[in-house]
């Protein structure tokens, strides 16, 4: 199986567009921090970050994937545990226990977990013989991804557990899910969603009616909408300027240098940096897909849909709350939040996609 | 080893597809999104920006100081805090109201309806929602910045007056604007003015123009820097006439009372001392009064609120006869030696008038009859003269119309005349009306200042210069408002000599004799119920206060040409010899005064009003 490859084989457009995004948000975690004494210096730690995830990348890339596929169901357990860990001694911040600290770093084991649950689904789903899914096979990935699901939302962290949703979509839509399933699968869905409101905490509740109408509670998590598309809106076509800002500056952004970055990028660049930044995650993205096309067996088309299903699931969420279009959530922007364990993860999951792209012309 | 790799198939490109065009879609419709709010509703959005981060506010002008004579300060501001509102600031009124409220501890309906009264004005207008914001006030507003931004501390300047009602009449106080003036387009909402008194007729001057500060906060409702700054105008300072020492003389002399004093100088018109009684503490109304103030002052029958010495109007009684024989000097009625025997009684157009004097005063000349204020005598007097040169001369003298003095609201006074009571009552006038009239009993009515000016006049040989209470220090509008009616040197030379011997020749006003000061004067008893009824019921003092006659005494000194002029009115104060004692310490304190020597050094520095005026 050791066959040589070269980094020349990297996907360098996908980089360069990654790279770019990374420009982008770390000048803007300066122009969110700089100001302030507490958080100044975020955008160098940020550097650090991307550094860390550039090497990650690099050694995933190295490493063969299907190496990873063979040890898909230890990858799995591995998670699992992680995130049994999280629930036993993570550490509690603001009474969501999401953290796991090993070694004086703290560490966002569901970060990572999603990625074992895109190897795993891969790892499964490409193993089935049929032209079509059956049945039974829709109930074990639905098993293997509602575990990790059901862990991660027990933090409590709805956000990323929902992450997992369009990877297992995704998953079973590839590879051959028939129509009938899915048609039943949303009807499901549809059914099962006014039941889940029970099962919501109170401020994730209060987070959806604010969704569905901002200002009957401009106080509280509907106020943070109203102020993000305050920021958004007042940046008009050209924007403020970098570090000109009035809701970035004077804080009216909440949590703008992570979850409502775009935000303060929107007002301070206006709609044409916007249009830059989306142009640059469509680029992406698009690549992504490309890559999944290309992909060398059905394993690699699995993973790099699933990394591209990942991103794309996040960059709706986190910039459809920043514009009012989804309700708050703590999913970040990938690439451009400030974030480690986020950032780190976005790059793995990459070094995933640059390993399968790098074997493309192998073994065809 | 992985064993998919073995049996390679390729997922249906067709549904990567699917994930491509999904993955346009979201992007297209992030992008629409932006283009909403960035584009469309971009200067919608940049305003609330603005109204995040940009508060104004106000900086309040202090009202002008009210200076008296000698530029000692009589009225003047302190700072204190009050609790404003700002509706461009406001988030939510449904949900923030009901906080402040409870916050606060304010009626909600009352907010609300304080709310509605500045719906026309600019969002940027401070309301005030409490006066004298407590401890508790500046905890709750300080704890709720970031939630409440429209609730604000503002420093204001609050009138402070001199306490136990010391000149309230004269200085009059302030109170938030009315609904109606407001509508007259002058003021703005809320503005504090002039509601009485000076405050109210030099309010243009006194008033300054609130300046305000735009500055940046951030979202904790901190200010993180000055956006501009627009610098208040303080009000002027007004300079007046009064003389601090004549009107505490007077204030004294009418402690207890209910009455008027009013002193002014008819060479100059300015007005020395000016009190009211009873009185009431304008301090209460530089705060908001609670209604039960309001009410207790609106209520009560010995209306503390008028100023009796401008809108009193009381029958003068005999000092009215001071008028009368100007009238009949002037007309030579006494150019051949006249007098009448008085026996107490007379009978005119078949009907008995009589003397205060049951006993009569024997035989009366002029002199003798303004001394003792032989009623008799002037009967005699007014039938002779008629009732049509009576109120001819009265009015040309300044009665029955305004003296012009500068307080707000000033009463006119009545001279009746035949074509008077045919417009007023549709009757014809009755000779014995005349005969009443000529003793200033009647429909006569005049107030005290009308008495002060019209006698001041008369000493002054007919010229009547306007009462004022502003200062005019150069003398600068004397000629436009000094009125000449010149009188004959001989009137003048009887009158004045006949109201001294009122004060110094064992008259009606004997007590307001002082050594060596040429004090004259002339007492007036009003009768509230004719002397008839007066026999019938017995002396009224004791049972039925409100039936005591009122007590008139108008004093000067000197006699001619006189510099001070002092009106007492007393309210059921019995007969005008008890009015006199009290012109008496008014004229002591003004000579008194005048002896410790000149003007105060300080006078000279402290501004003018012309001077502020420019």
């Amino acid at each position: 199986m050791a066959r040589s490859v070269s980094y020349r084989e990297l996907d360098w457009f996908l980089f360069v567009c990654v790279l770019l995004i990374c420009v982008l948000g770390v000048s803007e975690i300066y122009s969110t921090t700089q100001s302030s004494p507490r958080f100044a210096g975020m955008h160098l730690r940020q550097v650090l970050w991307l550094g860390l995830g550039l090497a990650a990348m690099f050694l995933l890339a190295r490493l063969d994937y299907h190496i990873l596929l063979d040890y898909a169901f230890w990858v799995y357990l591995a998670a699992l545990a992680g995130l049994v860990a999280v629930l036993l001694v993570g550490k509690e911040v603001f009474g969501a226990r999401r953290w796991l600290e090993i070694g004086g770093i703290n560490i966002q084991v569901s970060e990572v977990a999603k990625l074992a649950i895109i190897i795993t689904l891969a790892r499964y789903l490409s193993e089935v013989r049929s032209e079509r899914l059956r049945f039974s096979d829709l109930v074990k990935v639905g098993l293997l991804a509602g575990a990790a699901m059901i862990l991660i939302a027990a933090q409590p962290d709805l956000g990323t557990a929902l992450t997992l949703i369009p990877i297992l979509a995704t998953g079973i839509f590839l590879a051959g899910l028939k129509w009938k399933h899915m048609a039943a699968l949303v009807l499901i869905a549809l059914l099962v969603l006014p039941g889940t409101w029970h099962l919501l905490r109170p401020y994730q509740r209060e987070r959806l009616v604010t969704f569905l109408n901002p200002r009957q509670s401009p106080r509280h998590s509907g106020y943070q909408v109203l102020q993000s598309q305050i920021a958004v809106g007042s940046g008009g076509f050209w924007g403020k300027g970098m570090e000109k800002g009035s809701q970035n500056q004077l804080g009216f952004i909440p949590v703008r240098h992570a979850e409502f970055i775009m935000a303060a990028y929107a007002e301070e660049q206006g709609f044409a940096g916007v249009l830059l930044s989306l142009l640059l995650y469509l680029m992406l993205l698009l690549r992504l897909v490309y890559n999944a096309e290309t992909a060398p067996d059905r394993a690699g088309t699995l993973i790099v849909a699933g990394v591209a299903s990942l991103l794309l699931f996040h960059l709706l969420v986190n910039v459809g709350m920043v514009i009012g279009f989804m309700p708050v959530t703590g999913l970040p922007l990938p690439l451009m939040s400030y974030g480690g364990s986020a950032t780190i993860s976005t790059w793995m999951a990459l070094g995933l996609v640059m390993s399968v792209r790098m074997r493309r012309f192998v073994n065809l | 080893m992985y064993s998919g790799l073995g049996n390679e198939r390729k997922v249906a490109t067709r549904r990567l597809a699917i994930l491509r065009y999904a993955t346009i879609a979201g992007v297209l419709l992030l992008l629409i999104g932006f283009w909403r709010l960035q584009i469309v509703r971009s200067s919608y959005y940049a305003t609330l920006a603005g109204r995040n981060c940009i508060r104004t506010l106000p900086i309040m002008a202090p009202r002008g100081l009210i200076l008296d004579h000698d530029a000692h300060v009589l009225v003047d501001n302190y700072p204190s805090f009050s609790v404003i509102l700002v509706r461009e600031h406001m988030r939510d009124p449904e949900e923030s109201l009901a906080a402040i409220a409870h916050g606060l501890r304010l009626d909600r309906a009352w907010l609300e309806e304080r709310l509605e009264e500045f719906r026309n004005a600019a969002p940027y207008h401070p309301i005030v929602l409490k006066d004298e914001a407590t401890l508790a006030d500046i905890a709750y507003i300080e704890a709720h910045r970031t939630d409440l931004p429209e609730i604000e501390l503002l420093m204001m300047h609050r009138r402070r007056y001199p306490p136990h009602g010391f000149g309230a009449h004269l200085f009059g106080y302030v109170g938030e604007v009315s609904k109606h003036e407001v509508a007259g387009g002058q003021y703005n909402p809320g503005a504090v003015v002039g509601k009485l008194g000076l405050e109210r007729r030099y309010n243009e001057i006194l008033m300054g123009r609130d300046g305000q500060r735009r500055v940046l906060v951030d979202s904790r409702g901190r200010e993180v820097g000055r956006l501009d700054y627009e610098q208040p105008i303080p009000g002027r300072p007004i300079r007046l006439t009064i003389d601090s020492d004549v009107q505490l003389a007077a204030e004294r002399v009418l402690e207890g009372r209910q009455g008027a004093v009013v002193a002014l100088n008819p060479r100059t018109g300015d007005i020395l001392a000016l009190v009211s009684r009873p009185a009431f503490d304008p301090n209460l109304f530089a705060v908001r009064m609670s209604p039960q103030d309001w009410q207790q002052l609106t209520d009560d029958y010995r209306k503390p609120l008028l100023n009796r010495v401008t809108q009193a109007q009381l029958a003068p009684g005999s000092v009215f006869k001071i008028i009368v024989a100007t009238a009949a000097l002037e007309e030579g009625l006494f150019d051949k030696p006249f007098t009448v025997r008085c026996t107490g009684t007379a009978h005119h157009y078949g009907r008995a008038f009589r003397c205060w004097r049951p006993e009569g005063h024997g035989q009366v000349d002029l002199h003798k009859a303004i001394v003792e204020s032989c009623d008799i005598f002037f009967y005699e007097v007014g039938k002779r003269l008629g009732i049509e040169r009576i109120a001819y001369y009265a009015q040309k003298l300044g009665l029955g119309g305004p003296t012009g003095v500068d307080l707000p609201s000033e009463a006119r006074g009545l001279v009746p005349s035949p074509g008077w009571k045919q417009r007023a009552h549709q009757e014809a006038w009755w000779p014995g009306d005349t005969i009443s009239v000529a003793v200033g009993q009647g429909p006569v009515i005049v107030t005290p200042l009308q008495l002060a000016y019209v006698l001041g006049g008369i000493a002054s040989g007919g010229v009547l210069v306007r009462p004022h209470l502003l200062l005019d220090s150069d003398n600068r509008n004397r000629e436009a408002t000094t009125y000449r009616f010149p009188l004959k040197e001989g009137t003048v030379r009887e009158l004045t000599d006949a109201m001294w011997g009122v004060v110094n020749e064992g008259g009606t006003g004997a007590v307001a004799r002082l050594p060596e000061i040429d004090v004259a004067g002339k007492t007036g008893t009003t009768q509230l119920v004719g002397y008839d009824t007066l026999r019938r019921i017995g002396s009224p003092s004791s049972r039925q206060p409100q039936l005591v006659d009122n007590a008139w005494f108008v004093g000067m000194a000197p006699r001619r040409n006189p510099e001070i002029v002092v009106t007492v009115l007393l309210e059921h104060g019995g007969h005008g010899a008890a009015a006199a004692p009290l012109a008496r310490e008014v004229i002591r304190a003004y000579y008194e005064k005048k002896n410790r020597g000149g003007p105060p050094q300080y006078a000279q520095r402290s501004p003018s009003n012309q001077a502020q005026r420019d």
